[in-house]
């Protein structure tokens, strides 16, 4: 869709009919990574039922500071990347650029600050593996918790990490004209997909920082 | 065992002959569909078959009545199925309450089978005619499945947890057993006898039997010399105040949780109060039992559970059960 | 090929170069590079069943050894699920019809399709790089802890290679969601569609929803048989059957996704040789969409005996029976159609006879297994085994064969011998029953799965099923000499050899590069047959 100066693609009839192709593709996309993240969540909820106070003593060595602090990082990413959206439907390339700019900054702050986590994570002997250390008794189930802790922000992680690659892909676009009020799929896509990985998060955050605590 | 034209296993359990019979109906149910729409096709593709090529037939929508009538009648047979199914189902895994105990532990690649009174097979079975018996098993690895053929049943044998299975036998005679959950490179060795045997015979195999094992002795009381070494009993001595819950006279009966729940003892709560000695707290004890995991083997698991199994409440002191 | 008249351009003779097929977007293309890949696939997977039979006619393990044969049927399974039977008719018939099937001028995403060509062939080239590199012993399903823990195989690699190629059938079931949602032709209404394409629909939706479990459920066993984290270990507190429940939530639903787009080309090829609308076609549609929906609520009827309790093998039970109902209802609608219709023999037909009678004894076997009585005796014997490759060879294959038969003019231009290819069809149907029908014996007479030596007493029944699978092995061998030789040698094909009443049969064989040169309209159902002689029955 990106290299020919005309946006309409040969197969489509219409850039109304490429657009709604598009969205439901884009929107289908989303509802995979809701069944992925949904195998990380099963496991998870199966396990706390089974370890509740374990699940809570994990709970406890994560820093809940740091923890709100990214939260509402992302919240504010998330309005930055709905005005960018907003600026390129008005055709302001300028203003969308900036909020672009801002987003991916705000979304490298959050992977700056789970580099802080993962490190102390690490200093802390609380990575699963060999050099697990547990003071309070079985280290079996904490260490369960710190498995699904990683998985699930790794995988969290990740996508923060493609989002990040995809804001580039789009200021360049951008700043090379690609696009117009008539043609700004792909940063309405890359938004959707932002909101989506937030959205992640926002589940995320209490159910492995706030467990317990009332 | 038995010859190579037979079309069913033998039938040497109570439970073998409800299992065929549900079988043989929905086996005649779908001999009776399968046969009579093979029939209707092929004989409408006789026929109807295209005399020349630009035959064009008659154009059928469909029928309203047809479909509601070939969805509702499956639908019912298949009900009766479920039901007739379920019933079965429920007396093959629900073991009678009055079914003797055998402990058996899975490992790669063999069965390892304790009696109560202590006696061990490996790969073996010996049970007399006309006797409950419930397995009660657990693996010390991987997954495996116990599997008579001849008592038409099984179940997964999984680490970390019990299951069980029990059978009657009715027909003295050797049958196969056969690990069924695959397992690995000799998955396919993981195979062994139950010998079942008339109640006279058995007397006279259990009397050519020394007890085994390396403590000799019923499998409680191996467990209680463990409950010893152990030192199970200095916090677990059943007086007040103690570390430790009374254990005797629990074993079947609810006790209450730190967070008010209830749990019934079983063999799997004792294993896991054992390994997990925190995951269920009962009330009014503090979270100071270590664990056990890694200084026992599931043999030894399974003598201490026998050992508190067959701790009556005697002395019990007056704790609520 | 190269006889082509340079007058008519089509998609095969616009561009001969390599360069032009592996960058290629168009969506024909693309099919022929999968028919490409997967007939490889089959064929190694083929071979591997063939070894196993071969090691299973004597009693005692003789010919290979204990681990070898672990390696060959675990490879036949992966290979042959995850490389041949889930995108043999989604990714070559599905990929190559599908928009002309709709009017339209290619999928939705066509670079999108062909990267999932290529992360498939990706995933594929790793699991294969598995079988050169020692092996993979664990079995298809990769049960826990064996798999995480105690399996000496490479079992990271495979678990990457699956990962990897269930990133494929994401991709391949969300383009063909937004195909059909938004490239139909104008006055393609959805009860205009083929039912073919119903059938892509809902195993579209299975693909999309249930492929990303797969692949967390494989990525999981990979981190933790990498690192040792504990998920799925018992050791840790963890829960080895969990594993099962995520594994089947994928690969129960991934049955329907092999044999839903089977049943659709049933239903276009019973359709167009008994040139007939199909009967009840909004019941066929309608229970395609059923099987989808229930499907994925049947998934703890693999469960019944892994210490899942009794009431939830109860519920899975019930609603096993219960997906059954819109399977009988396609049976007994095809069978309506062929009533007072005009039956050809031609050789599609005749694998759809095949697929009835093969599709009826899988269907109607499940049922027994869905029976909870009876599952606790049969469950993980050769009446299982015997079960599903009745569905998933019986039904799959004869369905995928069929199609390619019926498509294969369009493809490529090219008739087939007829004659050959009615001696094949004969073949894989007596050659599979011979193959497979034992084996219910063996499964009910008690003999378990995966296992190397087995009681000499059933010996007998198991070399009538190897004798089968030779049968079985020529019958599909056959196609492979008799399709390529139709290349150099068939007449060419008309554009419309069997009188079908689909949009693809109103254009070119093969279609030119775009399908459509005029812009299509559709004014009427799928199989259009009366000429307004419509009669009621």
């Amino acid at each position: 869709m990106a290299e020919s100066r005309n946006p309409l693609a040969h197969h489509f009839d219409s850039l109304e009919q490429q657009y709604a192709a598009a969205k439901l593709g884009m929107w289908s996309f989303l509802i995979t990574e809701v069944m992925m993240f949904g195998g990380l969540f099963l496991g998870y909820i199966l396990y706390r039922c089974r370890f509740p106070e374990v699940f809570a003593q994990g709970s406890h060595h994560l820093d809940i500071k740091l923890g709100a602090f990214n939260t509402a990082v992302l919240i504010v990413s998330s309005l930055t990347m709905a005005l960018a959206v907003h600026a390129a439907q008005e055709g302001r390339k300028q203003a969308t650029l900036t909020y672009l700019f801002f987003t991916l900054m705000l979304g490298l702050t959050f992977l700056g600050v789970k580099v802080i986590e993962y490190s102390d994570k690490y200093q802390h002997h609380l990575i699963p593996g060999a050099r697990f250390l547990w003071s309070e008794g079985d280290a079996g189930p904490p260490q369960l918790f710190y498995s699904y802790y990683f998985c699930m922000t790794g995988l969290h992680a990740i996508h923060m990490v493609v989002g990040a690659g995809l804001l580039l892909w789009l200021m360049a676009l951008t700043a090379r004209n690609r696009f117009s009020p008539a043609y700004y799929t792909p940063i309405e896509m890359v938004g959707l997909y932002w909101h989506f990985v937030d959205i992640v998060w926002i589940f995320l955050f209490p159910l492995l920082y706030l467990i317990g605590r009332h | 065992m038995s010859s190579p034209f037979a079309l069913f296993p033998e039938r040497a359990s109570t439970m073998a002959w409800s299992v065929d019979a549900l079988f043989l109906f929905i086996l005649w149910i779908s001999i009776f569909f399968t046969v009579g729409i093979s029939a209707a096709v092929v004989y409408f593709a006789i026929k109807y078959r295209r005399k020349h090529d630009d035959e064009v037939p008659v154009q059928i929508e469909g029928h309203l009545g047809l479909e509601i009538l070939w969805s509702v009648i499956p639908l019912i047979l298949m009900m009766v199925m479920f039901f007739w199914g379920t019933k079965v189902f429920l007396q093959l895994v629900v073991s009678p309450a009055d079914a003797t105990p055998i402990y058996v532990v899975g490992k790669q690649w063999m069965w390892k089978i304790q009696h109560p009174d202590g006696r061990r097979e490996i790969n073996e079975l010996h049970v007399p005619v006309g006797e409950k018996f419930r397995l009660i098993m657990t693996s010390e690895d991987v997954l495996h499945s116990f599997f008579v053929p001849a008592f038409r049943t099984k179940m997964d044998v999984v680490p970390g947890r019990y299951s069980s299975l029990w059978f009657e036998a009715t027909r003295e005679g050797v049958y196969h057993l056969f690990c069924a959950e695959y397992c690995g490179t000799s998955h396919s060795g993981m195979t062994g006898r139950v010998v079942v045997m008339s109640p006279a015979d058995y007397a006279k195999w259990l009397s050519g039997q020394a007890p085994a094992g390396p403590a000799g002795g019923a499998m409680a009381d191996v467990g209680a010399q463990l409950f010893t070494a152990k030192a199970c009993n200095t916090c677990h001595d059943g007086r007040p105040g103690a570390l430790g819950p009374p254990l005797a006279g629990t074993f079947g009966h609810s006790v209450t949780l730190a967070d008010g729940s209830e749990v019934v003892v079983d063999e799997g709560y004792i294993r896991e109060s054992i390994l997990n000695p925190q995951a269920k707290l009962v009330r009014g004890f503090q979270p100071v039992m270590p664990t056990y995991k890694g200084q026992l083997s599931e043999e030894e698991i399974l003598q201490l559970i026998t050992h508190i199994k067959s701790l009556k409440s005697v002395e019990a002191s007056g704790e609520k059960p | 090929m190269k006889e082509e008249s340079a007058a008519t351009v089509n998609y095969l003779n616009c561009d001969y170069s390599i360069r032009s097929w592996l960058l290629t977007v168009d969506h024909k293309r693309i099919g022929i590079m999968y028919l490409l890949a997967v007939t490889v696939f089959f064929l190694i997977g083929g071979i591997m069943a063939t070894l196993f039979r071969f090691e299973l006619s004597t009693a005692a393990g003789d010919l290979v050894t204990a681990e070898t044969y672990n390696k060959l049927f675990t490879l036949h399974g992966v290979v042959m699920v995850f490389f041949f039977l889930i995108p043999s008719v989604p990714a070559v018939l599905g990929n190559f019809v599908l928009p002309l099937a709709i009017g339209a001028k290619d999928v939705a995403f066509p670079k999108l399709n062909l990267l999932s060509w290529y992360v498939f062939m990706i995933g594929g080239g790793i699991t294969l790089f598995v079988a050169l590199t020692g092996g993979l012993d664990t079995g298809w399903t990769f049960y826990t802890p064996y798999s995480s823990t105690y399996a000496t195989t490479d079992v990271l690699s495979a678990a990457i290679g699956v990962f990897i190629t269930g990133f494929s059938s994401i991709l391949t079931g969300l383009n063909f969601l937004v195909t059909i949602h938004k490239m139909r032709a104008p006055g393609m209404t959805w009860m205009r569609m083929p039912l073919f394409v119903w059938a892509l629909y809902a195993t579209s939706l299975i693909m999309v929803l249930a492929t990303p479990v797969l692949a967390i459920t494989v990525a999981l066993l990979a981190v933790e048989r990498a690192t040792g984290i504990g998920i799925f270990d018992p050791a840790l507190g963890g829960d080895p059957v969990l594993f099962q429940h995520m594994f089947w939530f994928y690969s129960h639903p991934a049955v329907y996704i092999m044999i839903l787009p089977s049943m659709g080309v049933i239903s276009e090829l019973v359709a167009t040789f008994c040139r007939r609308r199909i009967f009840g076609y909004s019941f066929v549609a309608a229970s395609s969409i059923a099987i989808a929906v229930i499907g994925f609520f049947v998934w703890g009827h693999h469960l019944f005996l892994s210490t899942q309790s009794v009431y939830a093998g109860m519920v899975f039970s019930f609603l096993s029976f219960l997906v059954a109902v819109p399977s009988a209802v396609k049976t007994f609608n095809w069978t309506a159609t062929m009533y007072k219709s005009s039956v050809s023999w031609q050789s599609p037909m005749l694998y759809v006879m095949g697929f009835m009678g093969l599709f009826l004894v899988g269907g109607l076997t499940g049922v027994v297994l869905a029976t909870l009585g009876l599952d606790v005796h049969m469950h993980d014997t050769y009446f299982v085994v015997a079960h599903f490759h009745y569905i998933m060879v019986g039904g799959v294959l004869m369905g995928y064969l069929g199609g390619l038969h019926y498509w294969w003019p369009k493809i490529t231009g090219r008739m087939y011998s007829e004659a050959w290819a009615k001696v094949s069809a004969l073949l894989v149907f007596v050659g599979f029953n011979l193959t497979f029908m034992p084996q219910f014996i063996l499964g009910y007479l008690g003999m378990p799965r995966r296992y190397y030596a087995y009681p000499p007493e059933w010996q007998t029944l198991n070399v009538l099923s190897s004798a089968g699978a030779s049968v079985l092995g020529v019958g599909y061998l056959i196609p492979v000499i008799y399709l390529l030789w139709s290349l150099r040698h068939g007449k060419p094909a008309p554009a419309n050899p069997w009188g079908g009443k689909g949009l693809e049969w109103t254009i070119a064989s093969p279609p030119t590069p775009h399908n459509f040169e005029k812009p299509v309209i559709v004014t009427e159902g799928a199989y259009a047959y009366g000429e307004g002689g419509h009669g009621h029955g």
